[in-house]
């Protein structure tokens, strides 16, 4: 029999939700309640508690994972997959359930951990190799490996604060990758730096799977999933969707895109801006409003973002942009109000800003969007990776034809001739 | 035969040798042990967490270690011209300038040791949300991190008991078990404070007003020979004012100051004690909180 390196059962976490003013609790307020606690415990004596704002954002999960495995672990923004990984690395504790882990777990929730601006990048790769989990003399071991997979020998001596962002990433992945624990759990550190950095963690990861160490692997990158991991963990609103070959899991996934049909916005803490406009849900439709399942290539398309202005007033000199990037985080194309030269003079109060885009130019696949939207030249909400949208297969250039997965960029409606 | 109770039992009691060690993750309720033993094996970030603090913070300072020094000493002058020559505060007889600034020392690094413990955890709270270490780390690293400036500070005074003639004694060699007092002091209020503190952000503006307070009830700027006789051990419930007394004792030769040193040690241990188990019980909703 082989061994079972991860087993989660039953795993829950509950969280408490409610305005940032409940999070932090003044003493005062504290005192108050432990005052008043036992008159109201007597009340509510015999009776079940009063239902509090709570969520569960894990619920009742449970799998194994053999040892030498690699599992990507999949699902939208809030379905759970990061308080999974959270409660694996031991950085919060489940509500209910269990988990037990044989081996040496080290986490990648995030590179650079603990980077300190102020330090040198060989200060850092010692403070952020500690907090990884590193012996000291492991970090001296491959202290040269780390600086020449990260192509920084030059800035070694300088304080990371001068770095450009493209050689921070570098560095912490660097460290991050050289980090040999028998159990490893990522989030989407892949996310980061350039193409061709991109291009290197990836087979960085695929090296680490083929060492037979353990690996869980958060990701929104589907073609790096189904790379990398045989299996997969579909989350859907924390509860396990499936837990199966990833093609299978993958293929759920795309499906739950399509019953899904708009995007809630409203939970994301994430964004940035003013808050004079908050976004607060996207969907994509055909040309006639109504939402589709799926979009497809080459079919027309619009994006519906619903929106509600600060205290109900209606803003002037409004712009606002969607933009579309690949599985690999490159930028695609984007569609600026501003440039196209369709600013809102005035939106009222709440409604709803739509981009029609003519025969969608994208190939079949995943992508990620982010949103913005700027008020008077300043930005008033802007959302990175917003969400994401599955392209379906569409006959864009009306041949029923598509170039094929290796030669797809953006798809251009074009035209030949001889003379 | 019982053989498969014999297999298990192979099984559970003689793991093969590469076996990794298993960790099991579930919820805990009310107190938990203190797992002292988890920090040992962290003991490296430790060190780094320690060596990080200290590096930053005389990066991009002008003066640099003086800071460490320019504090304590400009206190003692101020003390000097306002409790010593104008309010003409006794002093045991010895000079007062040395008098003040032998408390002041190891007061300054309790000072500082104490709000950096008390806020160590918020400000880390990048790494709380990121990563496991056992987090009494961070507020262990924070008071370490003071002792360097101590040990810059004490140089000055070696060069003030020259100038003033004082040669030290055996006594001067109890003197770590004095600053080990104010550390594990520091230590023991920044336990509470740095721990409630993520939950009540009040904390953070109260730690001046502490000090200050604090600064008041410890004999720094006069001596506990003020106390009446009787009432000098429950002096000792400040823990404070045995280091200071405790320190110009073992340098500056004063009468032993036993049972208010017996009283602080009691307070001490028993704060740093409890503690220890309230930042561990704390602890696992630290990145839930933060």
């Amino acid at each position: 029999m082989t061994d079972i390196a991860v087993r989660v059962e039953n795993l829950s976490k509950q969280y408490r939700i409610g305005g940032a003013q409940a999070r932090y609790k003044t003493m005062r307020e504290t005192l108050m309640d432990m005052a008043a606690a036992p008159a109201r415990r007597l009340r509510r004596l015999g009776r079940p508690a009063p239902p509090e704002e709570t969520i569960w954002a894990l619920e009742d999960v449970s799998f194994e994972v053999e040892q030498g495995e690699v599992v990507g672990i999949i699902g939208r923004n809030g379905a759970g997959k990061t308080t999974l990984l959270r409660i694996l690395s031991r950085i919060t504790e489940p509500t209910e359930g269990y988990a037990k882990i044989k081996g040496r777990v080290g986490s990648l929730l995030e590179v650079g951990t603990g980077f300190h601006p102020e330090l040198t990048g060989r200060e850092n790769i010692y403070l952020n190799g500690a907090i990884l989990g590193m012996k000291r003399a492991e970090i001296e071991r491959k202290f040269d490996e780390i600086v020449a997979f990260s192509e920084i020998e030059k800035f070694l001596d300088t304080p990371v604060k001068r770095y450009s962002s493209g050689m921070y990433v570098r560095l912490a992945f660097s460290v991050a990758a050289h980090l040999e624990p028998e159990i490893l759990l990522v989030d989407e550190v892949l996310a980061v730096g350039d193409a061709a950095f991109q291009k290197k963690c990836l087979g960085k990861m695929g090296d680490v799977a083929s060492e037979g160490r353990t690996v869980l692997f958060v990701s929104h990158n589907m073609a790096a999933i189904s790379a990398l991991c045989p299996r997969s963990v579909l989350l859907e609103e924390g509860q396990l969707a499936c837990y199966d070959d990833t093609q299978e899991a993958l293929e759920k996934y795309l499906n739950l895109g399509a019953v899904l049909q708009r995007i809630p916005l409203i939970e994301r803490k994430d964004r940035r801006g003013s808050g004079r406009i908050t976004l607060m849900d996207v969907s994509f439709t055909d040309p006639q409003g109504t939402p589709t399942p799926t979009i497809r290539s080459g079919q027309d398309t619009r994006a519906c973002i619903s929106y509600v202005c600060k205290d109900g007033v209606p803003l002037r000199n409004v712009v606002v942009s969607i933009a579309f990037d690949d599985y690999l985080g490159r930028h695609l194309f984007s569609c600026p109000s501003r440039i196209s030269g369709e600013p809102f003079d005035e939106v009222p109060p709440s409604g709803r800003m739509i981009c029609a885009i003519p025969r969608l130019p994208l190939p079949p696949g995943t992508y990620t969007f982010h949103l913005f939207c700027g008020v008077n030249n300043e930005t008033g909400d802007w959302i990175r990776h917003a969400g994401q949208v599955s392209v379906a297969e569409g006959d864009f250039f009306g041949t029923g034809r598509l170039p094929e997965a290796s030669r797809r960029g953006l798809l251009v409606p074009h035209h030949w001739d001889v003379e | 035969m019982n053989t498969t109770v014999d297999d298990q039992q192979t099984g559970t009691v003689i793991p093969p040798v590469h076996e990794a060690p298993t960790i099991l993750i579930r919820p805990s309720r009310g107190w938990v042990a203190l797992n002292l033993r988890d920090l040992w094996n962290y003991r490296e970030l430790l060190y780094f967490l320690t060596w990080r603090d200290i590096k930053v913070r005389y990066k991009q300072t002008v003066l640099g270690a003086a800071w460490a020094v320019l504090q304590p000493f400009f206190t003692m002058v101020v003390f000097s011209v306002f409790f010593g020559q104008l309010a003409k505060v006794p002093s045991d007889g010895i000079p007062y300038p040395i008098f003040s600034y032998c408390a002041l020392l190891p007061w300054s690094y309790f000072a500082g040791a104490l709000d950096r413990a008390s806020n160590s955890l918020v400000g880390s709270s990048h790494l709380i949300t990121k990563v496991y270490f056992p987090r009494l780390a961070i507020p262990i690293s924070a008071v370490m991190a003071g002792l360097v400036d101590f040990g810059i500070a004490f140089v000055v005074l070696l060069g003030m008991m020259i100038y003033y003639g004082f040669t030290p004694t055996t006594a001067a060699l109890t003197l770590p078990l004095f600053l080990s007092l104010a550390v594990a002091t520091a230590l023991a209020v920044g336990l509470w404070l740095s721990a409630l503190n993520v939950q009540y952000r009040d904390v953070r503006y109260t730690i001046p007003f502490l000090t200050q307070f604090w600064l008041f009830a410890t004999p720094v700027a006069y001596s506990s020979s003020l106390v009446p006789e009787r009432w000098r051990a429950w002096y000792g419930l400040n823990p404070m004012a045995g280091v200071v007394e405790g320190f110009r004792w073992a340098l500056l030769g004063k009468e032993p100051p036993a049972s208010l040193l017996a009283v602080s040690t009691v307070v001490v241990v028993l704060l740093l004690i409890g503690g220890l188990y309230y930042f561990r019980r704390m602890e696992k909703t630290f990145a839930d909180l933060i």
